[in-house]
């Protein structure tokens, strides 16, 4: 176990470079000056072109100037904007938002998508079935930006059930919305997977052993099924919670939420390439790392999977 | 980034290809499709969008710059059923001609990402040992950079204008999807290639002495393509959404470009008087990612004989 | 649906005594996109306390279809019971509501399957899976219940059963799983055990070693023992009487040494003459050639008609009912007299 995390986490090293010098390479390789459009309209004063490019290494060839960067993540020090902000303390404002976001979106996932796919697998070929297969097909196919904007404007300002944007104050109930809009697509899927699953699941062996000892009804579905059903939906859930918690540039930029997606696209936007460089580092290491930790759940969940 | 990564398969969801699938493709596959109706809806769908994309001469008298501005923002009636937008144009007219750049776009870089992530992934899965991980953990790389947002940096950082040739703006926006997308592509061909490769007359094809490449284009490829067409072929609805997406936030296609995403970015400041602005090319652009969607779902279920 | 098939022959119950288990003039169909697959057509058999009733067939022929259906654990749909009665102890089980025919399950009838990996829970501890019993049907605590199972894995014989009680399926070897199948199946101390293929996907001794459990412990609970094979070497030392199936239905039947000394059915013979044995070894198995006919459409006339050596004219149109040939012996063959006698030659086709 500590062996394979070990190795695991040993792979990661490549990908998180690999990642990093790309995005580094983008934003900082390009023809042209770098310092173009950076500060606003003017050109930008001489002595602070003199002070970044002596910070960032950028009169250094490309690897070495970014060897010289990660050195500096690796000790925490993600570095400041042109604008004299710390990456590091701009991240750590937006995380929590982006956090409570993501979880408003798993437990949609958790709620209506296990939910619907559970009553779906269960009968399979009914209405009720066919309805989910409907539905979660047409809300795949609705890309997020659509299903956000419409549901803005119907459910947000048309009704005012929901706040239709969340600016500074993220609370639970004004992160609904886009909670449910950040949802949607995954929701879709859990619901189908969920379906499939449970619906393999019913018609196997154990399942008619449980019924051949007398199970009841609910404790052969409940348990016996369900148990082995969910393995793959939850994992395709924490998966997807490692996604999440990289922010939602479109979800968040639609409903104002002031989470990691905004900050990296107004930063994108701004080519902020500091900021840009260090929020993408923090939010692959923490895609990596809950994939790392959704495959040992995984392994705790399915006795067959050994990381021995 | 989470929200809008474009609807893909899981890798599992992909059909396993062996001798047999690859024979059912011909005859029993085809036979079982034109009898769902998924299909059938869907291959419609199919040939009237691309129909429209390629002459949208046929279905609208009028030219996307016929706009009058003392119409602008008129709602639907029976002179335009649906409706004027902002620069007083015919939404209708737009929504007709919009159906090109997002489909172009769709199939383009579902062309480059079969071209890149097909040949990697033959490759890797082909000639295995050192070839694969370096492939592979290259595949890792690009798979950890969430599609929306490596596109939005790359185009962030080749910015264009309003005198930008229309075909380069389409080019790069496919270039900097398909540049993020071929990972998915290369990871189910090379599963693909292993099944196949390891299959028995494969082996015996090895064993008479035949040669790495004529060996790739006359056993593995015919065999192992199956499943890549059909994921391919449902990304097609996911680059279309992905598209729509980056023009929605400003560095996609550009004006002068007739495109469903730009329409939908332009509704967004007007979304509570006129709907109609968002609601038209909204649908256009979901019933055209559905189609896709749906049709490469229906492959796959004829394809998988679990499934039936 | 009992019309249409020829001879409901009443049997001989031993002496009036309602027997523990009493399948009469069974049907079950599965109704498919490919069509109608008639799986159980008429079966009939009884059982009694202490007897052990081998269920021999080909593949296909319908034996664990019928052992679901007594069990009531048909895939529903596509499987349906179109006709007939299942009595334990008289009680006709196919005529209770759910609630109530599930508290035969486990507790009076168990069954233990062919593929014992794949028929246990793979996420849950074999303890756990043995210790459910006691704890849905007999309410006892976690700790009791996992007391009893231990129990239970020491009685079929699994060495260091307290130390591996917590072990999953896949880390048992395929005799030691089937071991604790059969302890869950004997938990609550069944009156009736139904065993499907117990060791088809086991090796040679293995097989007998579970073969040699089972015989002991349906000789200590006094159980009526279902056991269903494919070939008749592996039953032939333990059981009392056979059935022979095919397409559905019952062939032959007979006390098992009455059967091994001379069939009265050519199907039986067939199936004799294709047991490896011991003192023709190296010589070639005759199976049976050809193929069990198609359930979705059986044909008219015996159902073994066209892989049968001795087929005539007669049995093209009649399908032979299951008739007594000699006392105790009931075979459904319209030559069954002189195929038990010897005294028919094979039709040159
Ligand atoms: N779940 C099922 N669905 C459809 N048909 C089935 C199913 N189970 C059994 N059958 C049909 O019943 C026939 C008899 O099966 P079975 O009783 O399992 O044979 P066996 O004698 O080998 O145990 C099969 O040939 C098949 O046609
Ligand atoms: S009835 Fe005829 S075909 Fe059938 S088993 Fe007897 S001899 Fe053979
Ligand atoms: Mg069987």
């Amino acid at each position: 176990m500590g062996r394979y995390v070990a190795r695991r986490l040993l792979q990661m090293i490549p990908v998180v470079i690999g990642t990093t010098f790309i995005i580094y390479a983008l934003v900082w390789a390009l023809p042209g000056d770098p310092f173009a459009g950076r500060c606003g309209a003017r050109p930008c004063p001489a002595a602070y072109v003199a002070e970044m490019t002596d910070k960032y290494n950028l009169d250094d060839p490309l690897p070495i100037a970014y060897l010289q960067y990660f050195g500096n993540l690796l000790t925490g020090d993600f570095g400041e904007t042109f604008q004299g902000l710390s990456v590091g303390e701009e991240l750590l404002r937006a995380y929590p938002t982006t956090v409570r976001l993501a979880l408003v979106a798993i437990a949609f996932e958790i709620l209506i998508g296990i939910g619907a796919g559970i009553l779906a697998g269960l009968r399979r070929g009914s209405f009720l079935d066919n309805l989910v297969l409907v539905s979660t097909l047409v809300v795949v196919s609705i890309p997020v930006f659509v299903i956000g904007s419409v549901l803005q404007l119907f459910l947000g300002m048309r009704w005012g059930i929901f706040p239709a944007t969340v600016g500074g104050d993220a609370s639970l109930y004004n992160l609904i919305l886009p909670g449910f809009v950040l949802a949607a697509l995954s929701l879709a899927y859990v619901a189908r997977l969920t379906r499939t699953s449970l619906a393999e699941n019913r018609r196997a062996d154990y399942v008619r052993t449980a019924v051949a000892k007398g199970m009841p009804q609910r404790r052969v579905i409940g348990i016996h099924a369900m148990r082995n059903s969910l393995i793959p939906v939850i994992t395709f859930i924490g998966a997807d919670f490692g996604a999440l918690l990289g922010g939602a540039i479109v979800t968040e930029g639609i409903f104002n939420v002031p989470g990691v997606g905004n900050l990296i696209f107004r930063s994108i936007t701004a080519r902020d390439g500091v900021m840009v460089t260090g929020a993408v580092t923090v939010l692959v290491l923490v895609f990596l790392l809950v994939n790392l930790l959704v495959d040992l759940v995984y392994g705790w969940l399915d006795p067959r999977i050994s990381h021995g | 980034m989470a929200d809008p990564t474009p609807p893909v398969v899981a890798q599992a969801e992909a059909p396993e290809t062996t001798e047999t699938t690859v024979r059912t493709l011909g005859r029993d596959a085809w036979h079982d499709l034109v009898r769902k109706p998924t299909f059938v809806v869907s291959a419609v769908l199919f040939v009237f969008f691309v129909t429209i994309a390629i002459a949208p001469g046929l279905f609208t008298s009028l030219s996307p710059t016929d706009c009058d501005l003392a119409l602008s923002r008129q709602g639907p009636s029976s002179a335009a059923w649906f409706g004027y937008d902002n620069n007083g144009c015919d939404v209708y007219t737009h929504t007709i001609y919009g159906a090109r750049a997002s489909i172009m776009v769709g199939v383009l870089t579902a062309i480059g990402v079969l071209l890149i992530g097909g040949i990697t992934g033959t490759i890797a899965g082909f000639y295995g040992r050192a070839t694969d991980t370096v492939v592979s953990r290259l595949g890792d790389i690009f798979f950890g950079i969430p599609l929306l947002l490596g596109a939005l940096i790359v185009l962030v950082s080749f910015p264009g204008g309003a005198d930008t040739p229309e075909l380069v703006t389409i080019s790069k926006v496919v270039l900097a999807l398909a540049a993020l997308g071929w990972p998915q592509i290369m990871r189910i061909t090379r599963s693909s290639v292993l099944q196949v490769r390891s299959a028995d007359y494969v082996q015996a094809a090895r064993a008479l002495g035949a040669g790495g490449v004529r060996m790739i284009l006359k056993h593995i490829v015919p065999n192992s393509i199956a499943p890549v067409i059909v994921v391919a072929t449902i990304a097609i609805g996911g680059y279309i959404a992905a598209e729509a997406t980056l023009s929605f936030l400003g560095v996609g296609l550009q004006p002068p470009v007739v495109s469903w995403g730009l329409a939908i970015s332009r509704a967004q400041d007007y979304v509570r008087t006129s709907p109609h602005m968002l609601l038209f090319p909204a649908s256009a652009l979901s019933l055209c990612v559905l189609a896709f969607i749906m049709l490469g779902d229906a492959i796959r279920d004829a394809l998988d004989p679990k499934l039936r | 649906m009992a019309t249409t098939q020829a001879g409901i022959v009443p049997r001989p119950d031993q002496a009036g005594v309602t027997p523990l288990l009493e399948v009469e003039d069974l049907h079950v169909e599965f109704r498919t996109r490919d069509g109608v697959a008639k799986a159980v057509n008429g079966v009939s058999y009884t059982l009694h306390e202490g007897e052990t009733l081998a269920v021999l067939g080909e593949s296909g022929s319908g034996k664990s279809v019928t052992a679901q259906a007594i069990m009531g654990i048909l895939d529903s749909p596509p499987g349906f019971v179109t006709g007939g009665a299942v009595r334990f102890r008289g009680q006709d089980l196919l005529a209770l509501p759910d609630d109530e025919r599930r508290a035969y399950r486990g507790r009076s009838i168990s069954m233990i399957f062919q593929d014992a990996l794949s028929a246990l829970n793979p996420v849950f501890p074999v303890g756990w899976q043995i210790a459910e019993m006691f704890r849905v049907h007999e309410g006892l605590s976690k700790k009791d219940a996992r007391k009893r199972a231990i129990e239970l894995m020491e009685q079929v014989r699994i060495p260091a059963a307290r130390e591996r009680v917590g072990d999953y399926p896949h880390q048992f070897s395929g005799g030691m799983r089937q071991r604790i199948m059969i302890a869950m199946a004997i938990a609550l101390d069944p009156d009736v055990l139904i065993a499907d293929e117990p060791t088809t996907a086991l090796d040679v001794t293995v097989q007998a070693q579970i073969m040699q459990l089972l015989a002991d412990l349906q000789r200590d609970r006094n159980m009526g023992l279902i056991l269903i094979a494919h070939d008749l070497g592996v039953v032939a030392d333990v059981a009392d009487k056979i059935e022979v199936m095919y397409s559905g239905r019952i062939m032959e039947q007979a006390p098992v040494h009455d059967i091994y000394a001379a069939p009265a059915h050519p199907y039986t013979k067939g199936l004799l003459e294709s047991i490896p044995r011991v003192d023709l070894k190296g010589q070639e198995l005759s199976a049976i050639k050809g193929l069990p006919p198609n359930l979705t459409n059986i044909p008219a006339g015996c159902e073994f008609r066209p892989r049968c050596p001795y087929a005539r004219e007669i049995c093209k149109e009649q399908r032979p009912p299951l008739a007594e040939v000699v006392p105790g012996r009931f075979s459904a063959c319209h030559f069954a007299q002189e195929v038990l006698e010897g005294d028919i030659e094979p039709v040159q086709q």
